[in-house]
């Protein structure tokens, strides 16, 4: 069932939430656009997604979590790392391969882990964190608490086999997960009506008799909202939602990958472009007198201060030792 | 289906073997693996293991009783089974295991090793290390496995030697004995040895202070005891590899000269004598050689060498000292060319510088085969040992 | 000592563990209502109730990858796979995720779960139901592989398995379900990673895991009472990590080898057992080490092209007789 959601209000009493998600938006695109300059460096190698004008998203569900609940995500996951609390030294330590990284050196820009905050990856295979994070969810209803876990995924992940076979099974045994589809229009190079039989994702959850939203992932308050109210429906109820937040890359699948050509237009960027969430959040903020220009300034400095010294961190730090080849393959 | 129980071959030379005793009875369950009786051998006692499962239906052959290899001894079945035929017309063996006699070396000009040869010997791996450890030269052995492989078998089957003797005294009253399997041996190899081989003497005293007070300093160092013998093994070593024209075996076809010393020594046991090698004896620390010579000699008075442990020896040496003997001559152990013998150790008046002066001797006599090694070869071997015991450092010089 | 089924002895070792420690569960197809497709969860669901003893639609990818997370999330599950064949449906889940979590968070995310169904032949079941494929997981750094033969080594080994902290795949057999030992009533475990010497011998060592074990004992007695050859019989048990030791010590002892296998002969486990040997222990080798397997096609349904592609008493003989350089 669809519920179009339009923009919550703002409320004077919130200011400190505001700016904390406007700090954590504006974290993310400054980390992710240094991560850019880094890996055009040769700094970080292999595969490198970014995650620039998706960040409402990502902030805004993770704000509606406890400490205690899991998350997963994607190979596209900086942005929920750093929100959930991952230090951004480490992250970028752990896109540079160094020891000091969240998983020591070993998993790279696709695997980050910090269980402390519960952030449990970080996953490759597209689709591959979807059942993990159900299970997350069945280990929650067998232990009887009321963490919730929310699996964040591409919206190319909804034609894979895991995707069905999860969210029947979630249905069926009610699990209090989240399954938040970051539908940002593309797969690599094939937009969303070139390979899926229905394109409204949401649609599909009644396949499976589940609750689903579509929200409009460019407003951070919007997905906020969303968010809770999922949350509230898995913490209370044991049941899960599939929400589709409707989002924008502006750089390419991956850094290998063109941000524009064959599959879309520069136009269709530069519109997007345009809906930035990280400026409509700011300007609805100086608009309604909860923020100035020079705080934002002011943020936007230290912010930067913030991820260059992760640079720095991530420079200076070692890479792990020869003999931690073979450690960490088993468990003692 | 019937087991049959066969004496087997347990070592390389044995002919026959006399049953020390049965340890299971007529109808007792056995299985495979089981060791069912104790039986002697030309060397030693060994376990003999059935080879299948069921009851001991039948023993044919008593305990004392001796036959020769390959002889039907007693029948493993099931309780149920027919074994008339088999018992009552006693057949040698079914297939037995592959047979142990000794062969003699193909005729070959002598080649030390098979690198010298066009074109590779086809060996097993385990093969190749059992010939090396042996001094055997593999192109001198038939290979019975595909392509003319040598395997295991084939090294065993090849000759080995056996043990020097010396002869015993007859008692004046007299009880008769059956010689035991042992016994026996030692008969026949007197026979075939002090017969066909032209032996020469060659005796040499030696002066021992300068070991003694070597051998007591040495004793200080660590828990090691070591012994004069042990002393004399290391340097009759050392000597052979300066004179390797008497550290050779003769063989009808070649002479084969050792570029390894594998000393056998004498050891006297219950019921007659055994010679335990000491391989590399050169290489080995005197520290080694004793500790090596006691473990040797406790198994071989316990009757529990392997057959591969007290063959293969390239000169043998055999101390009669501690039974007070000053000066024998001993049997040559054939195929070896020589073997020294070892007097005690006792105090003698002597001429030094024109003044009579007490000093400790021992006198040793070096037996020769006159076809490998001639008067002037032995006697300078002697003088290398002489020297050596009369100046320990010389071994090292 | 009472003398059960391997069946019975796997309900067993699920029980106990499952009594002993609340965090862990079963999962998989018909293991609740329908008491186990091959009825090794008898009873459980009565015993332990539903959230413990999980049936799941027949979405293999999905429940592993449940399993998987339930792991992340602290539990100890157990995923049951009707046969190992339908695992290669979510091999994903097992090798991606399972097998290498813990080295890509940098030891943050252990796995402590159990992987476990019937694999390999059974008795014309058809090319998609037949296959072991023991060595493709033993290929996986991160899992380990445990294949028991006997009741007793399955209920012993399943413990042990529950009880590691790591990705366990545990191979049993439907031929082997029914065959009875003796297991005694008191609590053990057997450590993975040991072999087990099934049988002492002299003259040639036979390898073996799994359904090859009953096979090799068979062809043991017969070349004991018809040659005179006293094999020795070593169940490997654990293929990942396999108890190099074991087999090493045994063939110095016997000098030669033949290793008997279910598997296809291509990178098979018994590859991996020959480069084992050959490497350290060349010098003790009186002759090539030879293998036994499954003949290199899929299976057919046909009853005696299927018992011919089965390993054969008479191949081991034939091999045994290579081995030992024995014409007769």
């Amino acid at each position: 069932m669809n519920t179009a959601v339009t923009s919550p209000a703002l409320d004077a009493n919130r200011r400190d939430f505001y700016f904390h998600i406007y700090r954590q938006m504006l974290l993310i695109r400054r980390f992710e656009e240094k991560a850019g300059e880094a890996y055009a460096q040769g700094k970080i190698g292999g595969f490198c997604h970014l995650y620039i004008g998706q960040e409402a998203v990502a902030v805004g569900a993770i704000a509606a979590l406890r400490p205690d609940d899991y998350v997963f995500a994607s190979y596209r996951e900086h942005a929920h790392a750093l929100a959930r609390g991952t230090a951004a030294r480490a992250v970028m330590a752990e896109l540079f391969g160094k020891v000091t990284g969240c998983s020591r050196g070993n998993g790279g820009s696709m695997h980050l882990f910090d269980a402390a905050n519960r952030f449990l990856g970080g996953h490759a295979i597209v689709g591959g964190q979807i059942p993990i994070a159900a299970g997350a969810g069945f280990a929650i209803k067998c232990r009887g608490t009321d963490q919730v876990s929310t699996c964040f995924f591409g919206e190319a992940a909804v034609n894979i086999g895991s995707f069905h076979e999860t969210l029947n099974m979630a249905a069926l045994w009610k699990l209090p997960t989240i399954f938040l589809c970051e539908n940002n229009r593309y797969g690599m190079g094939t937009a969303l009506e070139r390979s899926a039989a229905v394109y409204d994702i949401a649609h599909r959850a009644c396949s499976y008799e589940m609750d689903a939203e579509t929200v409009d992932g460019m407003d951070v308050l919007a997905v906020h909202e969303a968010m809770k109210r999922a949350v509230t429906r898995a913490r209370t109820h044991k049941l899960p939602t599939l929400i589709e937040a409707r989002t924008y890359r502006y750089m390419g699948h991956s850094m290998a990958d063109p941000i524009h050509g064959h599959y879309r237009t520069k136009e269709e960027l530069e519109e997007q472009k345009a809906r930035d969430p990280i400026d409509q959040l700011e300007i609805r903020l100086i608009d309604a007198g909860l923020m100035t220009a020079d705080e934002a300034q002011h943020i936007d400095a230290d912010l930067q201060a913030q991820v260059q010294d992760a640079l720095r961190f991530s420079d200076e730090s070692p890479d792990p030792a020869p003999d931690d080849l073979y450690r960490h393959v088993y468990a003692d | 289906m019937a087991t049959h129980v066969l004496m087997e071959a347990l070592s390389p030379t044995m002919e026959e073997g006399r049953i020390a005793a049965w340890l299971k009875q007529e109808g007792d369950a056995v299985q495979a693996g089981d060791v069912i009786a104790e039986v002697e051998t030309d060397k030693a006692i060994m376990e003999l293991q059935a080879r299948g499962h069921g009851l001991l239906r039948r023993i044919l052959v008593p305990a004392g009783a001796s036959v020769e290899v390959g002889r039907l001894i007693a029948v493993i079945a099931d309780a149920s089974e027919d074994i008339s035929s088999l018992v009552d017309a006693p057949r040698a063996a079914a297939p037995a295991p592959p047979p142990l006699a000794p062969a003699t070396a193909t005729p070959e000009a002598m080649v030390p090793d098979d690198r010298q040869r066009g074109g590779r010997t086809r060996a097993s791996p385990l093969a190749r290390r059992m010939a090396r450890e042996r001094g055997l030269d593999l192109a001198t052995i038939p290979g019975t496995g595909p392509g003319g492989r040598i395997v295991k078998r084939d090294v065993d089957a090849t000759s080995a030697p056996a043990m020097a003797v010396s002869a015993p005294a007859a008692p004046s009253s007299y009880v008769d004995v059956v010689p035991g399997q042992l016994r026996k041996t030692i008969a026949k190899r007197l026979v075939q040895s002090l017969g066909p081989i032209p032996h020469f003497f060659l005796t040499s005293e030696i002066d021992m202070e300068q070991a003694a007070d070597a051998r007591a300093s040495l004793n200080q160092l660590g828990d090691t005891k070591i012994s004069f013998n042990d002393i004399v093994i290391k340097v009759v070593a050392v000597a052979l590899t300066q004179h390797r024209e008497c550290n050779a075996w003769w063989t009808p076809d070649y002479v084969r000269y050792f570029t390894d010393v594998h000393i056998a020594m004498a050891v006297a046991i219950d019921e007659g004598l055994i010679t335990p090698v000491i391989r590399y004896a050169q290489r080995k620390s005197i520290r080694a050689i004793a500790a090596e010579s006691r473990e040797l000699a406790e198994r071989a008075r316990a009757r529990k060498l392997a057959p591969d442990e007290y063959t293969g020896g390239t000169f043998s040496i055999s101390n009669l000292g501690m039974l007070d003997i000053s000066q024998f001559t001993a049997v040559i152990n054939p195929p070896e060319a020589a073997i020294l013998a070892i007097g005690a150790i006792t105090e003698q008046p002597v001429v030094q510088d024109g003044a009579i002066t007490i000093r400790r001797r021992m006198r040793v006599t070096m037996s020769c085969d006159h076809r490998v090694i001639d008067g002037a070869m032995g006697a300078r071997f002697l003088q290398t040992v002489k020297r050596m015991l009369e100046n320990p450092l010389a071994i090292v010089w | 000592m009472p003398t059960i089924t391997y069946r019975e002895a796997l309900n067993h070792a699920l029980r106990e563990e499952m009594a002993r420690d609340p965090s862990v569960f079963l999962m998989g197809e018909e293991v609740g209502v329908y008491q186990g497709a091959y009825k090794v969860s008898r009873g459980m669901l009565e015993t332990f109730g539903e959230s413990r003893v999980v049936d799941t639609p027949i979405a293999e990818l999905g429940f592993t990858g449940i399993g998987v997370g339930a792991a992340m999330a602290g539990m100890r599950p157990v995923i049951e796979f009707m046969t190992w064949n339908f695992a290669l449906l979510a091999i994903d889940q097992i090798v991606n995720s399972a097998a290498k979590m813990l080295y890509m968070s940098g030891g943050q995310v252990p796995m402590p779960m159990v992987f476990r169904g019937p694999g390999g032949a059974a008795l014309q079941l058809g090319a998609q139901h037949s296959q072991a494929f023991d060595s493709w997981f033993a290929h996986i750094p991160g899992l380990k592989v445990v294949a028991p033969a006997t009741p007793y080594d399955a209920k012993g080994l399943l413990k042990s398995a529950i009880r590691d902290n790591n990705p366990v795949v545990f191979l049993e057999g439907e031929m082997l379900y029914n065959v009875k030992g003796d297991v005694p009533d008191e609590e053990y475990t057997i450590p993975l990673g040991a072999a087990d010497r099934k049988r002492e011998g002299t003259d040639v060592t036979l390898v073996c895991h799994s359904k090859t074990v009953a096979l090799s004992l068979k062809v043991a007695d017969q070349l004991a009472t018809e040659m005179g050859i006293a094999a020795e019989v070593l169940d490997l048990r654990t293929l990942r990590p396999l108890d190099v030791d074991a087999i090493l010590s045994s063939v110095r002892k016997t000098h030669r080898g033949v290793v008997v296998e279910e598997g296809w002969p291509f990178c098979g486990i018994g590859a991996q057992v020959v480069d084992e040997i050959q490497r350290a222990a060349f010098d003790d080798l009186d002759a090539p080490i030879l293998r036994v397997t499954q003949a290199d096609v899929p299976m057919s349904y046909n009853k005696q092209l299927e018992r011919l592609a089965k390993p054969q008493p008479q191949a081991v003989i034939e091999a045994v007789k290579r081995v030992t350089y024995r014409e007769d």
